[in-house]
């Protein structure tokens, strides 16, 4: 019973959550709605025994890509206002599609039946006396290691896109060449002259 | 009681919600970016209650290395959208086609 109720409790609030981050007049409130969202999906995971998913949920989507959805829209000083303005135009026929491809997913998953499934065909069945995190990390630390590696690879190279893409040299700024430094030697800054007297330096 | 439906049909609302998102915020490419978040989302319930009621652990094997795939987009969207920023002023995404590169 309290499986049902916090399913359907779950799922109500990630649905509306979800509704409101594409509704929202102001994209810091669709930021937050898609973090409550995030963290209702975290909930199924948790009554699905996922309880790995789910916490990668709220490290990774809560804790980092939702951070930095608010960073920038913090950040860029934009008028929100104008790029709401086709909104009321769009919305037939955004909800039209919508509508469509939700019937026909409905109708696909009504329709559906997979058959028997041959549960002894399964890659990695689940052992009843070991929890999922442990589970998980086996898995993934033996057959998978080198998906793993390459998951690893594609943040890396996320990571450097970004800074390359947004990295740029701001002028008038003086900074520190330590190459410079070392090259420099004492005849190229020291020079001595015999100074006559009542004559100002020539530099 | 609960069954692998449940979570699908759960799934396939968010995923359409994600769609809708898309089609009815054109010019605003943030939310174009969280639209694409929440149907990533809906691909990750998908994936785990079949894993969940299959009892077969690749399921979420698969649904981390989505997870991956959603942060780098996250991040490399974002950065995208910043450098436009920077040049155009704006991000209404509907002149983008005059982006040179």
């Amino acid at each position: 019973m309290i499986h049902v109720l916090a399913f359907y409790l779950f799922a109500i609030l990630v649905v509306s959550s979800g509704a409101l981050t594409i509704l929202s007049r102001n994209p810091v409130h669709s930021v937050l709605w898609l973090i409550l969202a995030f963290f209702n999906a975290a909930g199924l995971m948790i009554l699905l025994g996922a309880e790995f998913i789910a916490m990668l949920l709220v490290i990774v989507y809560v804790g980092a890509v939702a951070v930095l959805f608010l960073f920038v829209v913090m950040m860029l000083d934009i008028d929100f206002a104008e790029l709401r303005a086709g909104f009321v135009s769009y919305l037939p026929f955004g909800l039209l599609i919508a509508f469509v491809l939700l019937a026909e997913i409905v109708l696909g998953i009504g329709l559906w039946s997979a058959g028997p499934i041959e549960l002894a065909q399964r890659a990695a069945p689940t052992a009843p006396d070991v929890s999922n995190i442990k589970a998980i990390g086996t898995l993934l630390y033996t057959r998978y290691i080198f998906l793993f590696e390459a998951a690893g690879i594609v943040l890396l190279v996320a990571m450097i896109g970004a800074i390359v893409l947004t990295h740029r040299a701001r002028g008038g700024v003086k900074g520190q060449n330590i190459a410079k430094q070392n090259r420099r030697r004492p005849q190229d800054a020291v020079r001595n002259i015999n100074q006559p007297i009542g004559q100002g330096v020539e530099l | 009681m609960i069954g692998l439906q449940h979570y699908m049909v759960v799934g396939a609302i968010l995923f359409v919600m994600g769609v809708l998102g898309i089609f009815i915020n054109r010019k605003n490419v943030i939310i174009i970016l969280m639209a694409i978040e929440l149907i990533l989302l809906s691909v990750n319930i998908n994936l785990v209650a079949f894993s969940a009621f299959l009892g077969d652990l690749v399921g979420q094997v698969f649904s981390m290395f989505v997870l991956t795939v959603a942060a780098g987009e996250a991040a490399i969207g974002l950065a995208i959208l910043v450098i436009y920023f920077r040049g155009r002023g704006t991000i209404a995404v509907d002149d983008v086609n005059r982006m040179k590169g």
